[in-house]
């Protein structure tokens, strides 16, 4: 048994069924996130473990207890929001001790555990501050000290860096990784954005139309995505159909070259797909095939540049690194891409 | 020319507001022939009379108040936090004391709560103070909800909610540490807009026979000429002073000073 586990759990608003036989079990000290779209059903989830919403079947156990039936203030479990939440009337010493006082810790233990959550935000200073004198990365900071106050035994955090300036949400979801694997609390970890999801968590949930798609290591849900939809959306795929054209020894042909795979394929037509930095631009080691074509749009991101190119009517795009002796090839140059074929996804619908 | 237009609408303005008040005071200060005094207030405000229907209309004006807030806030809260869509038949609701006339209230309370009614609070004295204060409480609806509804709008009330409740906080925890000192100038924006109204008060107190001050300024401006232009003073500086507390309130609340 695992540390929280969610058994079939299924919520309707009216006829709408918004999360389908959801299951997922979390080890204690686990980083999990809930990847998907809006509208996904990610976020119910959330709250119904945290309790703010009440599943229309199935159940949730933290730690071999059932929690279903309990309020959220009876379930002992900490929760940051994108939104913040500190409360404004409160100073930020004031609102990390909030939790505590509620539960009626002798003031002394309180401060002591305050001022230890405040040095654990690294703004150990700032603690007759109100909210609104704090910047947003602060504020997030803050409300991640008070969510830990209590020392919950599930930690939900709800999209807590979407409202964030784009190089603090990197700086923060370090931080809070550190801390949560300092603490070793059990965390589950709500985002749209992919690279949070991919560089902070230990197993990604991957959702989509209330189902869980795909849970695994992000190494596992980006390199071997279990449907299409999941391919997809994790990272850029360049996806193509292909003919299979010896099944037995995984020959296939696509955009007029042949291709063998190695590996054995159903009859009649598969999609195949390729992440952007598993095709080279040129000849290179280890990838034996060369398919021709045609520059169409080049994007700079500093770093890396993006190219897309048309190969045999099917659009790839791909990534080189940004070298200042060797400019990108201009739109409308042919250019030779190199691919391993025993790379290529195979994907399943 | 844009400018000198402005400035004339402006000097008539005050003009039409300042001048009728101007010559209130002065009336109120020329009880001593010949001589401008304070003779009419020091009247006023000595007469026992006064002091006993104002300390009245004072304490029912607290006790007012202090339902107000019991029976609005909790009210106002839930429909935004759970009922959304009542929203609109609230504000209704809450309207209808300013088409409905005083008199009208007043007569209803007296057919159903009279003393041979199921419920007879216009039995004894205490039953009918209480059923002033609930007549001041209807009539100060309007302008408490609006106050407490405005107030609400500025702070997340779901999410400080969640935010409360996944610290342990139960419901009365969350109204009075979480959602009350965060809407306490709009709440006493509403008490202070109460306040005055329960103060000039006339139609329900006379009509349920009580010692408030509305039928008091009354009385004294159908048999006194100098006393009532004195007590109208009192009551606009009363008005005024209700209407500044509710400025430096808002001004010295620290937590909302972003918000500005």
């Amino acid at each position: 048994m695992a540390f929280l586990d969610i058994e079939h759990l299924e919520k309707s608003f009216g006829q709408t069924k918004v999360v389908k036989d959801f299951n997922l079990n979390i080890d204690k000290g686990e980083f999990v996130s809930l990847l998907g779209p809006s509208g996904c059903g990610k976020t119910t989830v959330l709250r119904m473990v945290a309790g703010f919403e009440t599943p229309s079947s199935g159940d949730i156990r933290i730690d071999g207890r059932d929690v279903v039936d309990l309020r959220p203030n009876q379930r002992n479990i900490g929760m940051m929001f994108q939104a913040y939440a500190l409360f404004p009337n409160l100073t930020v010493a004031q609102n990390v001790g909030f939790g505590l006082r509620v539960a009626g810790v002798a003031k002394s233990e309180a401060a002591e555990r305050i001022s230890e959550m405040l040095d654990l935000i690294g703004l150990p200073d700032l603690g007759a501050r109100y909210p609104f004198q704090l910047s947003g990365g602060q504020q997030q900071r803050v409300a991640l000290a008070r969510a830990l106050a209590v020392r919950p035994r599930v930690l939900l955090l709800d999209e807590p860096l979407s409202a964030l300036d784009a190089k603090i949400r990197v700086s923060l979801r370090e931080e809070m990784r550190a801390i949560q694997r300092r603490l070793g609390i059990t965390t589950i970890f709500v985002t749209h954005d992919q690279e949070e999801a991919l560089s902070m968590s230990d197993r990604v949930v991957v959702m989509h139309q209330g189902i869980a798609e795909q849970c695994g290591t992000p190494f596992e849900v980006y390199n071997r995505p279990a449907t299409r939809f999941v391919a997809n959306f994790v990272g850029t795929l360049n996806t193509f159909e292909a003919d299979v054209t010896d099944g037995a020894s995984g020959r296939v042909r696509v955009a007029g070259h042949d291709l063998t795979l190695g590996r054995a394929l159903p009859a009649g037509r598969v999609t195949l797909a390729a992440r952007p930095e598993m095709i080279s631009l040129g000849a290179h080691p280890g990838r034996e095939t060369s398919l021709t074509g045609r520059i169409i749009d080049v994007h700079f991101l500093g770093s890396v540049i993006r190219l897309r190119a048309e190969v045999g009517g099917a659009t790839l795009a791909f990534d080189t690194f940004n070298d200042t002796d060797v400019p990108p090839p201009k739109v409308g140059e042919d250019v030779t891409l190199s691919v391993a074929a025993r790379d290529l996804l195979v994907i399943g619908q | 020319m844009n400018r000198f237009w402005s400035w004339a609408a402006l000097a008539f303005g005050l003009l039409y507001f300042i001048l009728p008040l101007w010559g209130m005071v002065m009336f109120s200060l020329k009880m001593r022939r010949g001589v401008l005094s304070l003779d009419a207030y020091a009247k006023v405000l000595g007469d026992e009379q006064f002091q006993a229907t104002f300390s009245y209309s004072t304490i029912m004006a607290l006790f007012t108040i202090a339902f107000g807030v019991l029976l609005v806030v909790p009210t106002a809260y839930w429909v935004r936090l759970k009922l959304p869509g009542l929203r609109p038949f609230i504000e209704f609701v809450t309207l209808l004391p300013l088409v409905i006339p005083a008199i009208v209230i007043v007569f209803g309370y007296i057919r159903l709560y009279n003393t041979s009614s199921w419920l007879p609070l216009t039995g004894s004295t205490m039953g009918t103070n209480i059923l002033l204060m609930f007549g001041y409480a209807t009539l100060s609806l309007p302008y408490m909800y609006r106050a407490v509804d405005t107030g609400l709008r500025t702070i997340d009330v779901a999410t400080l909610t969640e935010a409360a409740q996944s610290l342990g906080a139960g419901w009365i925890t969350i109204m009075t540490r979480v959602i009350l000192p965060n809407v306490l100038v709009a709440v006493l924006s509403g008490a202070f807009l109460t306040f005055a109204i329960v103060i000039g008060e006339f139609t329900m107190a006379a009509l349920l026979n009580r010692p408030a001050f509305g039928p008091y300024l009354q009385v004294l401006g159908a048999n006194r000429a100098y006393e009532p232009a004195a007590l109208a003073v009192v009551s606009f500086a009363i008005t005024w002073v209700c209407m500044g507390l509710i400025q430096l309130f808002t001004h010295f609340s620290k937590h909302t000073k972003a918000a500005r």
